[in-house]
């Protein structure tokens, strides 16, 4: 019997208690109200648990000016108030500064974490070509079956990875190779609802915009409601799995 | 019910100081592009600095008083009046009930404010009342002004002592809107991916004024230079960005995000427009030209923080003033 190689995708993170990895950083200004911490550029979800849990630690843990903080995939960017916190401090130094040694004291914070975010969210999406403008070319140039694609795009349990570019728009990952597509060159009008595919990301459009993601599905449910309390369906840390839904039910929704 | 607008403008919208608290899940700011200007407003009728202002674009709303109110107007100059008397900006006024507010030309600036003594009657969403256009929410039911809409303001004030049998009064003090930065310059901030302009793109960067094109809006400022070149580098995930990146495009043009700028991008970050530059900004038009000029984080605290002292100056001189008419 030959060994099992344990890579990332092994890894049980679901409410298992760990310590955090020591991963390095680098801080910078994102001009004069904000700087941003980044733990290099990736997409990995290894990464992503970190900023995930820096995320919540700088929630718990304000100090005064602090306004948010807002992760993405492998980056943690604070925001605060330079005029405020100039206020606190003697004549000379800047609220960078001081926000900087702030940030320090809380990452030197040795972090006992466990994936805080455990929801699952299960939604459906319909594969059917009048809905989804770009699924031949992508079975095209993927020389898959509609029958492929929607088994390689349900098959797999997503992470969103952060949130933005539009509100409640999630960036998930990671699709399967054989279903990576680049992005458009012009972006085109895009419904709410269409589910599309961007590199090896996969996400939903909340509202009609434009947008350069190739398209594949839509789903009849809202992304967003600005009367919910929680505005949006999903949040970053998310687990979601898609599952397929024809055009009659996606019709009666 | 207090103002009905008897003619639309382009895009006149309800902004506060913006939502923040939100981004995180992709939810942008929105607010006032010119934070300044709102802010003088509002100490100009005695509010509170963060209280929510109408923002005006030219062509500009028609406003209809229907009760006497206190307002101000700050910002652009489009040339406003009022039962067609021409009423000056950076100044108190109180109106009558009837009173009629007009904008008739863009003089200077892109952005008018107008406050009202009080600030309006409205459903904070998400602890704000900046209209979020792209979420269709907040503000005036999540979008622009439209003819017919009525607003009704907080304002208890009784105004006909001050009016006198007149139609409206102009209050006898102005404010002093410049704060003593009149420079040319837009001073910016190097960005995480400055260092990756090659030596010629960063002179010419520092070196050329750029012009704003017709692409300027609420979301951003494209700039219609002549392409940047970029050193290779890897491609970026995306991250977070803020009022005042400066973004390089694949087409090596360039972008300013404005107040309703999205909350995360995977462009290149070359630089950033200090936070007390975003008010100078916000009052260009397109066909405009920005000069850059490179600062320091110390020297864009300094900045910010004297004209927030300014606003807060101007509060207090103005709430003595209006001591007498309370």
């Amino acid at each position: 019997m030959g060994y099992v190689r344990v890579t990332k995708k092994h890894i049980i993170f679901n409410n298992t208690p760990m310590t955090t990895p020591t991963l390095s950083y680098q801080l910078f200004p994102l001009g004069d109200s904000a700087l941003t911490l980044d733990w290099g550029n990736r997409i990995d979800e290894a990464i992503n648990l970190e900023v995930m849990a820096r995320y919540q630690q700088f929630r718990h843990q304000q100090f005064p000016g602090f306004i948010e903080a807002v992760p993405a995939y492998s980056s943690l960017t604070v925001y605060y108030d330079p005029v405020f916190i100039r206020k606190l401090l003697p004549a000379e130094g800047t609220a960078f500064n001081y926000v900087r040694e702030r940030i320090t004291e809380i990452m030197a914070v040795e972090l006992t974490y466990k994936e805080t975010n455990s929801r699952m969210v299960r939604i459906p999406v319909c594969y059917d070509a009048s809905l989804s403008p770009d699924l031949e070319h992508i079975l095209e140039e993927n020389k898959i079956t509609v029958e492929e694609l929607i088994s390689l795009h349900t098959g797999r349990i997503y992470r969103v990875y952060m949130m933005g570019f539009l509100p409640g728009f999630a960036y998930m990952g990671e699709v399967d190779e054989q279903l990576a597509m680049a992005r458009k060159l012009r972006p085109k009008s895009t419904k709410a609802g269409s589910v599309g595919i961007a590199g090896r990301q996969t996400g939903i459009y909340p509202f009609t915009s434009p947008g350069g993601w190739q398209i594949i599905g839509m789903t009849p449910i809202e992304l967003f409601n600005r009367n919910r309390k929680e505005p949006t369906l999903l949040q970053a840390g998310d687990r979601v799995q898609f599952y397929s839904i024809d055009k009659y039910e996606f019709a009666h929704y | 019910m207090s103002l009905r607008i008897i003619k639309a403008g382009i895009q006149d919208t309800v902004q506060d100081l913006g939502r923040y608290g939100y981004q995180q899940a992709g939810i942008n700011p929105s607010g006032a592009m010119d934070r300044y200007a709102m802010q003088v407003a509002n100490a100009l009728v005695g509010n509170e600095l963060h209280e929510a202002v109408l923002e005006l674009h030219f062509p500009s709303s028609v406003i209809l008083f229907t009760r006497p109110l206190m307002i101000a107007i700050t910002g652009a100059d489009f040339s406003s009046s009022i039962n067609g008397e021409p009423v000056p900006l950076n100044q108190g006024i109180v109106v009558n009930k009837n009173d009629a507010l007009q904008f008739h030309r863009p003089v200077s600036g892109a952005r008018s404010y107008l406050a009202v003594q009080g600030g309006f009657q409205m459903n904070h969403w998400l602890e704000s009342q900046s209209t979020n256009l792209k979420a269709t929410a907040g503000g005036y039911e999540g979008r622009a002004l439209r003819k017919g809409d009525e607003l009704i303001c907080r304002t208890e004030g009784e105004y006909s002592k001050y009016l006198n049998g007149k139609n409206f009064r102009i209050l006898p003090w102005t404010a002093d809107h410049q704060s003593g930065d009149n420079s040319k310059e837009i001073l910016i901030l190097p960005g995480k991916e400055w260092d990756r302009l090659p030596a010629a793109s960063r002179e010419r960067f520092l070196g050329t004024p750029f012009l704003i094109t017709k692409l300027a809006d609420r979301m951003g400022f494209h700039l219609g230079n002549e392409p940047l070149d970029i050193l290779p580098g890897e491609e970026l995930v995306s991250s977070a960005v803020t009022f005042g990146t400066i973004q390089l495009l694949p087409d090596g043009k360039l972008i300013i995000l404005m107040a309703d700028h999205q909350t995360t991008g995977g462009y290149p970050c070359v630089a950033h427009v200090i936070t007390a530059h975003h008010s100078k900004l916000a009052q260009k038009r397109s066909a405009e030209a920005l000069h850059f000029k490179m600062t320091d984080l110390e020297t864009a605290e300094q900045l910010l923080q004297k004209q927030q002292q300014h606003i807060k100056q101007l509060q207090n001189a103005c709430l003595f003033k209006l001591q007498p008419y309370a």
